[in-house]
């Protein structure tokens, strides 16, 4: 059974075309991180999967069912951005509504309260929430009924840095106990070392999915050498030429160390022959990040890519 | 089912606790018992006057305020949600939208219902209590067809402010329409059909222009409460034409409930076309 399957889904809107030709697919157990720049089709894609819309082409299916059938949507939280929820009642009283809708019993209501670390506050009304405790009390609703597939959107928005920590782990033990995890986030060094894989998207495309690894492959960034030399700088200057694959870029650094680009495929190979050299005195490697892989799919378009709506 | 009642019961349990429903069923009951006390000031003395005088005093204030406080209570139960973001959430939960229409009408329906039941049902008590001679099985009957009238003309207004309210996207918009169609069926609606019958200089047919106050829920109702009296009854303005209708009561009371189902299924297939 597979969370869900996207397979060459296109959206029109009115005659914009949002998303086109989509294949995804999230497997129990597994966190996916879904990345992109406003208007890329992050949260149509979202829609989609929750049944919110349907597709003008291709095929979505959810749980091994229909999206939006009412026996699936039961098995699916959902954070969204910004919940207001309702002011005048108390962060309890709210999660009771919501779990009766759900059909979740009502005794896992104190339980995901004090989880999510508002169990001094369940009693207090939700317009005396800080932003964070409004976060926290979506993502309490998220998690109501045990969730097969969980879509968080922006889940660490407000919430403070120990707050943040304590949702990953959560997040991660969710998923070790088999469910299938949607991660949208802007912050990308903060979701990276807890994501499985990950999925760009750039205009309605998917632009590159696959774990960080099969990432870089396929971007093929350079990796950075920072090299500090054993006997000066020109003399490991001159080494790093003589080991020919040294067609990377060299930046002096005040502190008298070296950086260096170098291929992927060419890494290997450099290092070896500068440690022959004898010329190293001291070596770190920078493999490029999941932002630098990012920016190296979404292209340096920058702001004029981000103009785009929800 | 299960699941228009939860939505019902946080609507009820919400106009509790904002004492909406004691507030409305509070002026309801000043509203009667003043006009029942001073219902024969014109003639110069204060007390009771009659229970039709008084019942028809009642439906004529009744068409300003019970328009308004239903079109009040329900004109943000959608975009309500959608402005505080519980709309799209809602609809990733087992419900569909005419769940949660469905849910909302029961929810302000019954509020209505009570806080009319209450006030204008304390008010008839007081009435039958106070006022000697006064004949209690016909005040009791007026009373009743008057609260049922009451509440149905309420549930029309609601059924018209969720025509709205499913269709804009924003609250202050939702609440000037409401407005607007207050002004319509309560002020204009009257006007423009005097205007008509007086422009046409009788050449429209006779028979047509009465059907003419179909249209208006409004008027139904005070036609309902008036003619329900017989003969004696004193219909003025465009109520006149009221007499010349071949329905009877029951076809009011039938047109009535029409005026809340046809605007129900109206906001219901709006807000199923309607893109989140």
């Amino acid at each position: 059974m597979s969370c869900f399957r996207l397979e060459n889904v296109s959206y029109r809107y009115d005659k914009a075309l949002v998303l086109n030709g989509v294949d995804l697919r999230l497997e129990p157990g597994e966190i996916l991180g879904l990345f992109g720049h406003n208007g890329a089709g992050k949260t149509t894609s979202i829609k989609l999967i929750l049944g919110l819309m349907t597709p003008t082409q291709g095929r979505v299916s959810v749980l091994d069912g229909e999206a939006g059938n009412s026996h699936i949507s039961q098995h699916i939280g959902y954070l969204p951005e910004n919940v207001m929820f309702y002011p005048q009642l108390t962060g309890r009283e709210i999660l009771n509504h919501f779990a009766r809708l759900k059909g979740a019993p009502l005794s896992q209501v104190p339980q995901l309260l004090e989880q999510v670390g508002l169990g001094d506050a369940m009693n207090a009304r939700v317009k005396t929430y800080s932003k964070g405790m409004r976060q926290r009390l979506g993502l309490a609703q998220a998690l109501l009924g045990k969730p097969k597939l969980l879509m968080l959107d922006e889940p660490t928005v407000g919430l403070d840095p120990v707050a943040t920590a304590d949702l990953y782990r959560l997040l991660r033990r969710l998923r070790n106990e088999g469910t299938g995890i949607v991660l949208c986030s802007h912050v990308l060094p903060g979701v990276e070392p807890y994501i499985d894989r990950a999925a760009i998207l750039t205009d309605g495309a998917v632009k590159a999915v696959g774990d960080l690894a099969s990432l870089r492959r396929q971007a093929n960034m350079p990796v950075t050498l920072s090299i500090e030399p054993a006997n000066g700088t020109s003399a490991l200057e001159k080494a790093i030429a003589g080991a020919s694959a040294g067609s990377g870029l060299i930046i002096k650094k005040d502190d008298g160390r070296l950086q260096v680009d170098v291929r992927p495929s060419e890494k290997m190979a450099l290092i070896q022959s500068l440690l022959n050299s004898g010329e190293v005195q001291d070596l770190g490697i920078y493999q490029p990040t999941l932002e630098d892989v990012y920016v190296h799919f979404i292209g340096a378009g920058g702001l004029a890519h981000r103009g785009g709506g929800q | 089912m299960n699941s228009i009642w939860t939505i019902a019961r946080k609507e009820l349990s919400d106009s509790l606790r904002n004492r909406w429903l004691i507030a409305i069923a509070l002026v309801f009951a000043v509203l009667a018992l003043g006009i029942a006390w001073f219902g024969a000031a014109a003639s110069g003395q204060v007390g009771y006057a009659s229970t039709p005088a008084t019942i028809a005093s009642l439906a004529s204030l009744g068409i300003f305020l019970i328009p308004l406080i239903a079109l009040l209570l329900a004109y943000d139960a959608i975009v309500g949600e959608e402005e505080g973001g519980t709309l799209l959430l809602l609809m990733t939960y087992p419900l569909s939208r005419g769940q949660l229409l469905f849910g909302k009408f029961l929810g302000h329906g019954l509020t209505l219902a009570f806080a009319t039941l209450l006030g204008f049902g304390v008010a008839g008590i007081a009435i039958a209590l106070l006022v000697e001679d006064v004949a209690v099985g016909a005040l009791a009957a007026a009373m009743f067809r008057f609260i049922v009238s009451t509440i149905l003309l309420g549930w029309g207004f609601i059924a018209l402010a969720y025509m709205i309210s499913v269709r804009v996207s924003e609250k202050p918009v939702a609440a000037g329409m409401a407005l607007g169609i207050w002004f319509f069926f309560v002020l204009i609606f009257d006007l423009m059909l005097l205007g008509i019958l007086v422009a046409s200089e009788g050449k429209l047919s006779p028979e047509l222009l009465p059907w003419l106050l179909m249209l208006n829920p409004t008027d139904i109702y005070r036609l309902l409460n008036i003619v329900a009296f017989g003969e004696g009854a004193q219909l003025s303005g465009v109520l006149s034409l009221g007499a010349d209708l071949p329905i009877g009561a029951n076809g009011l009371w039938f047109a009535l409930v029409l005026w809340f189902v046809i605007p129900l299924a109206a906001a219901w297939a709006l807000f199923r076309s309607r893109r989140i």
